[in-house]
């Protein structure tokens, strides 16, 4: 059987089955279990309608406690044996993470990428979302500087490589130096800045992502205030800067640590344009040249990737019971 | 801002300007990338793809042989050089020579001697005068020219990526993987969204926070154990594990953004349905999933797109070999790597690849913003 029927199978086993476990799981609440006759009725529908919320919940949660919940505990587990998993080495898997050169390079360039990546991502697209509000075809700009939003990151990679290459016939940066009489370069290659030729590849992702929700964010804000401020004399910029701005912090914050979040567990573009090579290791595609070969390995760099997530899961967190309030 | 910006044309202008700019420097890869994909390997490194759409130029080596016709004055041997072997493709003459050293020295229309005595003229559109002292042996002269070249558009790295490379099979994998990994967690999200927005319980905020907490976890942290769990179980590196994968960590999101979504639904509707005497099952199905649409519409656009697009959770569930690679996988482990100097394949691979996305992203991108919007904590 090709792995198109399977696929095509497992549409219907997982519809169906999803289908009847609500149907029949719930008619047999009601029917068999608190059946909503005889002396207890009323007790009866009390008692099912207790249980009926667990019902509905009971695959979501199973699902997200064995692929999310779990894996924290048994990948922090993993980490704390050797190689081969059969013998219990407590810390000894960090401790050689620290003493590893290139784990400390991919921790400085993995900060370099939170500093820079969302700070330009939210910027840009900041920017570009006051603009484009201002123009008729602004819809249409829009929707073309979303649109690397929909292309992975490995097509992406693939898509630079077009404008890093060396040979400057195909490498548009090289063809720009070439036309200024400079020699032709690797950008990859370029010790430290090779950094951020790779983060202006997130970036031109990331954009479109700030841009769409800070546009909307933006186009929420009460018109008194800038009305207000016009006929207070305030420039453009003062307007924009001084009033706008302000009043979408927290849609700003959003954005920011959303993009901060991605660009913590992001492998592919380092993986598909240098590999890790040349000084360019992030913490992501470090656990990847460990996986598979050395999983107490893998896991201890996945377990400090999850400690760095960690603050801002506690604030979204805080944010959301706040909200639910 | 209409009215201020009204007052200063200058200032229009210069948003003008500036959102032209960026939008062209935003397209300006992808434009790349789909010029080279439609280049012939040849084109690819004699011209950059932004000078494709004009004649490029390109040096040819040929020989001249032939009979020649004994004259008064020596052989003449006369032709055109677009009918010499190894000038295909060649259009308009601009410069020859015969000898290496200067294989373009001599502009066209000129004449130059021969090393071995007598002249060559070679004119713009191809004709040649030959005047040898001697009937002109079976080898030949050397003849180098530059001739400028059409631009040449071709299908065939599509032909070649789709019916040689194993991108077919590579197409075919992500599709298997990416659509009942879309549709299955929608489903089971959808019950718990409801539960979580609209039944009353006690600990349901404590998991309404769990989930958002959850939304953050990095992947990462689930390969080597859940690897191992599908070792244990018999499901293995198999599609079975990567659709239980997928759908593991799509839901998180998707219950999230149903569940706001659905928490807006007007409440009168519900409890109406409820003193109607409709049980929960009932007004889950006949009202708050089609009045939900628009949001499953949203979760669905994403999840697609992140499953066609992921390599990390393939490269880890999937078998590794060749036969079971999706199209990410495909490009970045051997492409990249056996054709890495290939660029009109890398190219259209990485089109093909990118099509269907692009598509759906630009048929759906309401819901796709929709989803973004209530996607994002607040």
């Amino acid at each position: 059987m090709g792995p198109l029927m399977q696929g095509v199978l497992t549409i219907f086993v997982g519809v169906f089955g999803c289908v009847a476990y609500y149907y029949f799981s719930n008619l047999f609440l009601d029917r068999v279990l608190y059946p909503a006759r005889g002396d207890d009725a009323g007790r009866n529908i009390n008692r099912a309608n207790a249980v009926r919320p667990w019902l509905f919940l009971f695959p979501a949660l199973f699902a997200l406690s064995l692929y999310l919940v779990y894996p924290v505990v048994g990948s922090f587990w993993r980490s704390l044996f050797d190689r081969s998993g059969d013998a219990f080495v407590g810390f000894q898997n960090y401790r050689s993470l620290g003493a590893d050169p290139e784990f400390r390079s991919a921790v400085v360039n993995n900060f370099l990428w939170v500093l820079v990546v969302p700070a330009a991502s939210t910027f840009l697209g900041l920017i570009v979302a006051q603009l484009t509000d201002q123009l008729k075809w602004g819809g249409v700009a829009k929707s073309l500087i979303f649109m690397p939003m929909a292309i992975s990151f490995v097509g992406a990679s693939l898509i630079w490589k077009f404008v890093y290459a060396n040979d400057p016939n195909i490498g548009l940066l090289n063809a720009i130096r070439g036309a200024f009489g400079a020699p032709s370069l690797d950008p990859l290659q370029l010790p430290f800045w090779n950094n951020f030729f790779l983060m202006v590849i997130l970036i031109w992702i990331q954009t479109g992502f700030a841009m769409v929700i800070l546009s909307a964010a933006l186009r929420g804000i009460p018109e008194e205030t800038v009305e207000a401020a016009i006929l207070d004399g305030a420039n453009p910029f003062q307007i924009f800067f001084k009033i706008q701005v302000p009043q979408i912090m927290g849609t700003i914050v959003v954005v920011w640590t959303t993009i901060t979040i991605l660009v913590l567990k992001v492998f592919d573009i380092v993986y598909t344009m240098t590999g890790g090579n040349f000084g360019t290791q992030i913490l992501p595609s470090y656990m990847m040249e460990y996986m598979f070969r050395d999983d107490g390995r893998a896991t201890a760099v996945a377990f400090v990737i999850m400690i760095l997530v960690l603050p801002v899961m506690i604030w979204n967190i805080r944010q959301a019971r706040k909200e639910l309030r | 801002m209409e009215h201020i910006a009204g007052h200063k044309p200058a200032l229009t202008w210069i948003v003008r300007i500036c959102v032209t700019i960026l939008v062209v420097l935003w397209l300006i890869p992808t434009v790349g990338l789909l010029v080279s994909s439609f280049r012939d390997r040849d084109d690819i490194s004699a011209s950059p793809w932004w000078q494709a759409p004009f004649p490029a130029e390109q040096t040819f080596a040929t020989r001249i042989a032939g009979d020649a016709v004994q004259q008064a004055d020596g052989y003449l041997l006369t032709g055109d050089i677009h009918d010499l072997p190894e000038a295909n493709g060649a259009g308009r003459i601009t410069a020859f020579g015969v000898s290496r050293s200067a294989p373009t020295g001599i502009a066209a229309g000129d004449t130059t001697d021969l090393p071995k005595g007598g002249t060559l003229t070679v004119h713009p559109d191809g004709s040649f005068e030959m005047l040898t002292p001697e009937a002109p042996d079976a080898k030949g002269q050397r003849l180098y020219f530059a001739a400028e070249v059409p631009p040449e558009f071709t299908t065939a790295n599509y032909e070649s990526v789709l019916y040689a490379n194993g991108m077919a099979q590579a197409f075919i994998n992500t599709f298997t993987v990416t659509i009942p990994a879309t549709i299955i967690p929608i489903l089971i999200a959808a019950f718990a969204a409801y539960a979580l927005a609209w039944m009353e319980f006690p600990g349901r905020g404590l998991i309404i926070a769990g989930i958002v907490g959850l939304l953050v976890v990095p992947l990462q942290l689930a390969l080597v154990p859940l690897l191992r769990l599908h070792n244990d179980i018999g499901i293995g590196q198999s599609f079975v594990g990567i659709w239980l994968a997928h759908t593991g960590f799509g839901l998180p999101l998707a219950i999230y953004l149903l569940r706001n979504y659905m928490a807006g639904l007007p409440k009168d509707i519900i409890e109406g349905a409820k003193v109607d005497g409709a049980t929960d099952f009932q007004i889950f199905t006949r009202i708050i999933l089609p009045l939900s649409f628009p949001a499953l519409a949203s979760f669905a656009i994403f999840q697609f797109l992140w499953t066609w697009n992921d390599l990390l959770v393939a490269k880890v569930f999937l078998p590794s070999d060749s036969e079971s690679w999706v199209m990410t996988r495909k490009i970045a482990d051997d492409l990249l790597g056996s054709r890495g100097g290939d660029w009109g394949i890398l190219a259209t691979a990485a089109f093909v690849s990118i099509a269907v996305p692009i598509a759906v992203f630009f048929l759906m991108q309401r819901y796709l913003v929709r989803g973004l919007l209530a996607g994002s904590v607040k």
